[in-house]
This record gives C-alpha cells, sequence and structure tokens, in this order.
C-alpha cells in the first residue's frame, strides 16, 4: 500500500494537468522528474533557502515541503507560469535589468516569491521587500540588486496601471 | 523519502479511529515542515500519514468575548496573523507566531504543529502559555484538555498517549487592562532559532499603576518551555516599579536552566533570560496602559 500511486488532478500554470505519484513525493520532485517543469530548483530540500518556491491557491510555499498528493483540486503557478505570451514579466524584465543574478540558481525562487508579493502589495517599502524575501537565499549577489528589481518592478507594473 | 501511505481525514472522529487502526504507526500531517523534514532525515517514522487540515474543526480561527480563542490546530500561522481578533486581542501570541520562518513557512506551519513538536525554543509556546491557552485533546474516549505548560514534556516529546491528537488551541478571553509580548534574541535579524525567548503577561488594576496579575515564560532555556509561575505570583498586587520588575526578572532568571549548545553558552543565556523577561513586562505594560 505504501508504493501504491495515486491520482492527483491539478491545475499547473493554468493547463489542468493529471499525474500518478507515490504519496511519499514532494511537489517539487514532482514537478521536476514528472512533470518535467525544471524551473523550480532543489537547493537545500529542507524548507530553508526558497529555491523551490511556488505559488499555490494564492499562498507562497516550499514545494520540497509540499506532498504532491496534497495539491489535488488546486491550482500552483511555478516559474513557468510567470511570463505570459506578451513576453517577460515585470519582474523577469527588471532582475535582467539591474542584473539581479550571477549563478541565477535562486532566481526562480526569488521571482515566484517576488510575484506573491506584488500580487498582493503592489507598493511595497524596501523593508517589506527585504521581509518578505528572508525566506529566500542568494548566495552571489548580496540581495541589493534583487531588493532593487523588485522595487522596480513594482513601480513598473504601477506606471502601466 | 521513506515510504508512507496518505489519507486526508473529513472528520475528527475519522482521525481517531485511523489512529486506532494503526497503532501508532500513522503520524499527523498539517504544514509538513517540521514532519516532512523529520521523516526525510529520518529522524521520525510514519506508515500512513493523515492529512488534518482539511477537517473545519482544525483550520478554524474563531473568537468570541464569553469563550474567547479557538485555534484550530492545523490552522496556518499565516492565517491566524491575519486574523482581526487574534490582532486585537492576543498581540503577545501574535508577536511569536511572525517570528516563525519566513514567508513560505507561514503559509503553511500551524501553531498546533509548533506545539507537538515540542521544541523548548519554539516561540510559539512561551507566548501561548503566558495566554493561560490550554490544548484540547480528542482521543477514543472523547476529548481532554492540558494546560500548554503541561504539554511538552522534553525535547520532541508531548503529553498525549497512542491515539491522541491536538484539535485546537483554546485561549481565554483577555481581561480589562490586559497587554502581552513576547520577545526573542538570535544573532541575525530574521530567519533564526530562538537563543533565549521570553513571553510575558500582565493585567494592571484600574489606576494602571498597579499589577493585579502577570505570568511569565521562557523558551531555550530548559528541555522543555518552561513557565515561571513565581515572576509573575511576585508581581501580583505590587506597584509597578523598575525595582519590582527587576526582582521578577530576576526570579526568571533563577528558574532558567540553560545548556551550551550550537546557538549560544550556558552563561550569555543566563544573562539574557533576565534581559528579555524584563524587556517582555515592560512592553506587556505598556499595552495594557493602553
Amino acid at each position: 500500500m505504501m508504493n501504491r500511486k495515486i491520482q492527483v488532478q491539478a491545475v499547473i500554470n493554468g493547463e489542468e494537468v493529471e499525474f500518478l505519484c507515490e504519496p511519499r513525493q514532494s511537489l517539487l520532485e514532482v514537478l521536476r522528474e514528472t512533470l518535467g517543469l525544471t524551473g523550480t530548483k532543489e537547493g537545500c530540500n529542507n524548507g530553508n533557502c526558497g529555491a523551490c518556491n511556488v505559488i499555490l491557491d494564492g499562498a507562497l510555499v516550499n514545494a520540497c515541503l509540499v506532498l504532491a498528493v496534497e495539491i489535488n483540486g488546486r491550482t500552483v503557478t511555478t516559474i513557468e507560469g510567470i511570463a505570459t505570451a506578451r513576453g517577460l514579466h515585470p519582474l523577469q524584465e527588471k532582475f535582467i535589468a539591474h542584473a539581479a543574478l550571477q549563478c541565477g540558481f535562486c532566481t526562480p525562487g526569488f521571482i515566484v516569491a517576488s510575484k506573491a508579493l506584488l500580487d498582493q502589495n503592489p507598493t511595497p517599502s524596501e523593508n517589506e521587500v527585504r521581509q518578505w524575501l528572508a525566506g529566500n537565499l542568494c548566495r552571489c549577489t548580496g540581495y541589493d540588486r534583487i531588493v532593487r528589481a523588485v522595487m522596480d518592478a513594482a513601480q513598473a507594473q504601477e506606471d502601466i496601471s | 523519502m521513506q515510504a508512507f501511505d496518505y489519507v486526508s481525514a473529513g472528520s475528527v472522529k475519522e482521525v481517531v479511529s485511523l489512529l486506532a487502526s494503526n497503532n501508532g504507526r500513522a503520524r499527523l500531517l498539517s504544514g509538513g515542515t517540521d514532519l516532512l523534514v523529520q521523516l526525510r532525515e529520518n529522524r521520525r517514522t510514519a506508515e500512513l500519514l493523515i492529512d488534518v487540515k482539511n477537517i473545519p474543526e482544525l483550520f478554524a480561527i474563531h473568537y468570541d468575548s464569553q469563550s474567547g480563542l479557538w485555534l484550530g490546530a492545523a490552522a496556518s500561522c499565516h492565517s491566524i496573523c491575519q486574523d482581526r481578533f487574534v490582532l486585537e486581542h492576543y498581540p503577545g501570541l501574535v508577536d511569536a507566531i511572525q517570528l516563525i520562518g519566513g514567508v513560505q513557512i507561514q503559509y503553511r506551519a500551524s501553531v498546533g504543529g509548533n506545539l507537538c513538536n515540542a521544541s523548548p525554543a519554539a516561540d510559539s509556546i512561551p507566548a501561548l502559555i503566558v495566554h493561560e491557552a490550554v490544548c484540547l485533546i480528542a482521543n477514543q474516549d472523547g476529548r481532554r484538555e492540558i494546560p500548554v505548560e503541561h504539554f511538552c514534556t522534553a525535547p520532541g516529546k508531548n503529553a498525549m498517549e497512542s491515539g491522541e491528537f491536538l484539535v485546537a488551541v483554546k485561549v481565554p478571553p483577555s481581561p480589562a487592562n490586559f497587554g502581552s509580548h513576547y520577545l526573542r534574541f538570535i544573532p541575525r535579524n530574521e530567519m533564526d532559532i530562538a537563543v533565549v525567548g521570553a513571553g510575558a503577561a500582565v493585567t494592571l488594576d484600574d489606576t494602571k499603576r498597579n499589577v493585579l496579575s502577570a505570568r511569565i515564560a521562557l523558551g531555550a532555556v530548559a528541555p522543555t518551555p518552561l513557565f515561571v509561575e513565581e515572576a509573575g505570583a511576585f508581581l501580583a498586587g505590587k506597584e509597578i516599579t523598575p525595582e519590582n520588575l527587576h526582582e521578577a526578572a530576576v526570579i526568571a532568571q533563577a528558574a532558567a536552566r540553560p545548556i551550551s549548545d550550537l546557538r549560544g553558552t550556558a552563561e550569555p543565556r543566563k544573562h539574557l533570560c533576565a534581559v528579555l523577561t524584563r524587556r517582555a513586562l515592560e512592553k506587556a505594560i505598556e499595552r495594557a496602559k493602553v
């Protein structure tokens, strides 16, 4: 029974998806290995680094700490769902413009986390950005460029709307 | 990760019967922020995970002025800290709960889980103790209650027996002229585990110059979160003076039995107990006066 596979239906990046998984498999594992969505990164695999951040029904979560069976009937946004047919999301554009990355491994997590922030707080203060991103680790940039990119993306969204 | 089966339970009754039929081999899953890490590292084992966060009683957060606050054991830290009644009536709880992890953890982790995990350094537990919170536990015979200060029995161990589980934490309504606060010392600004934590709650008289009653609890300075009843009792009936607050802090400090570990050594931890207790009291009093 413990190795039985369970059928899960969910909406991932706007598309209905169906897959089989074992109860012990994390959402991170299934995204990367079953569904081929490798933009979500495995960093620490214990909830410390934020590299695997996805948005689950509007909530920012670490995909390594969610079981894939838990997403049955729910909606997930990964880094692959951030850009639209019209082009990159303002956050992605500003990460490029500010060179807010070096090795880039943490970047999908940072962009997904920042998206979750701007979705609920379109005009965050610098302090709010830093607080919100405290659960995402970057060992290259020293964070300043990331924070500036997020602030600038918020401003850009504000200018459009 | 080790293999296990998974079921999402729909009611408290179903969980009780699943626990009985699996005789010690099942564990409850709420946010999973402790459990999944422990299973992955083989620090705990399970053959069945019972997901309890879809049971209405377990995700509910509700308040009324007579019975106080019901915190479903699986309610997320995020949802608790967004609740306007919690924000209004239980400031010390909010101080503590919002310190647990970053946003990603806040959205998943539950206060019930923080309690059941029974870490000596758990931030929510001293705050729950000073708010006189009570654990509501279900078992085959029905339900029983344990005050939070008696719930943790050793690092990672709690007072529940096989077949029992935590349904909710109930917090009584706050009286008039009440204030509370929790704070901790960590070497960083964010995202750390307490070196020492201190919670305080006070009820003042109508002149707001004297303490009617007080409760003080410490974290990370004993094998379990520590309720220092005598420190609060000392303040009862006393005037609010720097000397009296200092004395209460010294009593709390005397009760602490810190060890030296990778987060801090015993001597500075002992020192911190007095400093943090005094600061927790000062802030709680400031809030009680508003």
